[in-house]
């Protein structure tokens, strides 16, 4: 194991507004996620777990508190530092799939690769070899609206997970699709997670949180539950066996292996 | 991340909105074409109206004697002419034409006779310099002159009176008891004022001397300068070796007073068919000018008006890169180089498109493009597309991801 969590946040607040108007979306959340833990957060709505889940992601900045993501404190980074932690430490996948548009599967996956610096022919064999995780490497040429809520939402995650980022954060991934296509969205979570991927969710569904390895719940921008369902390096049930890949070495950042 | 990435993004963002991109670009070809059409078209015509002014010789001035008391140390001689030709003292002197004119001499072929109201000698740059083009036949040569050959050029009244459906070439004339033979007949020139320009007859400086005016002084002397615009020049400069050769002291002379009783020449020149030329120039230029630059506004807010939504619109696709991990940079890049390839490509297709129309005539001018107009008119639209498509995305690419993701 590493010496430090993948994750940890200290006294996290995020306030909006100002005077009367102020709404305390977070009032002081601390927690820590190990490797390979499966952290599934629930809330009902304006529990703060969608503010809680942006700051994660690096996506927000908070009002007051401290995050360390894989060692670093990500409130002191400046944006361009800011903007290489999404890159290769963060892969999110939002509710609403935010593919882009009129571009191809593969090239959307492909997308933070070329932001990474990555040659065209690795970031095409890598990109397909996520799609081949998710299950859509025969999709690879289609644009989003060419595909189905739960096929994007799969290359979404394809996206996210591309870079082997250290945590994979995810904002309600089943929350625009049907039961069928939750299903295999999950199913991808559990293989991911059986292969040693970090990974935290916020969902309102308790099916989605009784499948994670970790349950968190939020209430009023405060954590009241932290219920661990089953062990850290226990593999989940009907899991295949996990994909990996070492990390390419990363300049400025520490190198971890997976568990 | 490598430019040549950037710029695979920003085509993909091009061809990902076709129409868009072409209406675009289309609103950037008609700006900039509008703009130097009408600017060659203004030049056109300006340059037409200076044509037709140039037509009547605007680039010459002509010295002429005071004559007072015909002293021979005032008096206007070849050799002050030839000193004329000084391409130290006056540069910008392109030819000089010695002339002596005999009034009313008399020209008689096979009985019939005409009097010349104007018979003149002068040597070969004469016909060039006074714009009078030889029609038929040929002028006389330098070599003519100089041996003092018999030739003459003859003008169209002289041509019909002296020879009535007759071909006058190499026919011999009687002028002042000795024979000429008709070398040319000039062309038809338009006559100014009350006398008859055609009614002229044109010889060797040295055959008239010698057979009709005698070997006194010259008349005039014709001075052409090089371009119409140099004529000042040349009047001070001719004015400065004339005031040198008559010993006329600087104090009594400036080099533009023409008909000052105290020089003993005169030097008149069509500076005002020239100033009347620039006017009439700058007034086109004027206008036009005002009137490609409310087009060039109007094709501007065009441009910046489509700059603006298409950025806008891409806020939420600027958030998802972000979110990715697109550094600020490269995003602000991605979108200079689409503005950038949509003003460049839409401008240069502009200049093609008025290359093209100014080759056809337009409301009776042939348009003249001024390069300059057309280094404006790219400059203007590029500078405005890379503004307004600069300005929107670097402040989207400022914005927190998830402000960005939020925008509606």
């Amino acid at each position: 194991m590493t010496p430090h969590p993948v994750l940890d946040v200290r006294d996290l607040t995020k306030v909006y507004g100002t005077g009367e108007a102020t709404v305390h979306a977070l009032a002081g959340v601390s927690m820590t996620v190990d490797r390979g833990d499966y952290v599934a957060i629930m809330g009902s709505s304006g529990s703060g777990k969608s503010t809680l889940m942006n700051i994660l992601g690096a996506l927000d900045i908070p009002t007051a508190g401290s995050y360390h993501l894989d060692g670093v404190d990500v409130s002191k980074l400046a944006d361009r530092q800011l903007a290489l932690a999404r890159n290769r430490l963060i892969g999110f996948i939002f509710q609403a799939f935010n593919l882009i548009p009129r571009t191809t599967a593969v090239a959307n996956v492909e997308l933070p690769l070329a932001y990474a610096g990555v040659k065209a022919k690795e970031r095409r064999r890598r990109a397909m070899a996520a799609l081949e995780v998710v299950g859509l490497a025969d999709r690879a040429r289609h644009e989003p609206n060419q595909l189905s809520g739960g096929q994007q939402q799969r290359v979404a995650v394809a996206r996210a997970l591309v870079t082997e980022p250290a945590l994979l954060l995810a904002d309600e991934p089943t929350g625009n699709l049907d039961s069928h296509s939750t299903a295999d969205v999950l199913e991808v979570f559990d293989q991911l997670s059986a292969s040693g991927r970090t990974i935290v969710l916020i969902t309102h569904e308790p099916e989605v949180g009784d499948r994670a390895k970790r349950l968190i719940r939020l209430v009023d921008g405060r954590i009241v539950e932290d219920v661990r369902q089953s062990a850290v390096d226990q593999l989940p049930v009907g899991a295949a066996s996990g994909r990996h890949t070492a990390r390419a070495s990363m300049p400025g950042w520490a190198q971890h292996e997976s568990v | 991340m490598s430019l040549y990435e950037v710029i695979r993004f920003a085509l993909r963002g091009l061809s990902a909105n076709k129409l868009r991109s072409a209406l675009t670009m289309l609103g950037i070809l008609i700006g900039v074409a509008a703009v130097i059409l009408l600017v060659a078209v203004g030049n056109g015509s300006a340059k037409a109206i200076s044509d037709r002014i140039e037509a009547l010789g605007t680039n010459t001035i002509t010295v002429m004697s005071t004559g007072r008391g015909g002293s021979s140390s005032t008096a206007l001689t070849v050799p002050i002419a030839d000193a004329l030709v000084d391409p130290a003292l006056a540069p910008d002197v392109a030819s000089v034409s010695p002339v002596v004119t005999a009034s009313s001499s008399t020209m008689t072929y096979e009985g019939t006779e005409h009097s010349v109201s104007s018979f003149v000698g002068t040597t070969p740059s004469w016909f060039a310099a006074s714009n009078t083009p030889v029609g038929t036949g040929s002028a006389f040569t330098a070599d003519d002159e100089a041996q003092g050959r018999r030739v003459v050029v003859i003008g169209q009244t002289v041509s019909e009176e002296l020879f009535p459906g007759v071909d006058p070439i190499d026919k011999q004339v009687t002028v002042g008891g000795a024979l000429f033979t008709v070398v040319g007949v000039l062309s038809e020139k338009s006559s100014t004022g009350f006398q008859d320009a055609n009614d002229t007859a044109v010889a060797p400086l040295s055959a008239v001397r010698e057979v009709l005016t005698g070997y006194g002084a010259l008349n005039s002397i014709l001075v052409e300068a090089k371009s119409p615009d140099r004529v000042d020049a040349v009047q001070s400069e001719v004015a400065t070796i004339l005031n040198q050769r008559l010993k006329v002291s600087a104090t009594s002379t400036g080099s533009g007073n023409t008909g000052t009783s105290s020089t003993p020449y005169r030097i008149q020149n069509a500076s005002q068919l020239l100033a009347t030329q620039t006017e009439t120039a700058d007034t086109f230029t004027t206008l036009l000018g005002a009137v490609a630059a409310i087009s060039l506004l109007v094709g501007g807010i065009g441009i910046t008006n489509i700059m603006l939504v298409t950025v806008t619109e891409r806020t939420r696709e600027i958030g998802i890169r972000k979110a990715l991990g697109a550094p600020r940079r490269v995003i602000l890049t991605q979108f200079l180089i689409e503005a950038t390839l949509l003003s460049v490509l839409g401008g240069a297709l502009g200049v093609a498109a008025a290359l093209i129309g100014s080759s056809f005539e337009i409301v009776g001018v042939k348009p003249v493009i001024v390069p300059s107009s057309i280094g404006l008119a790219l400059g203007v639209s590029i500078a405005i597309g890379l503004f307004f498509g600069g300005l929107p995305a670097s402040r989207a690419a400022r914005l927190r991801p998830i402000d960005a993701l939020r925008y509606e």
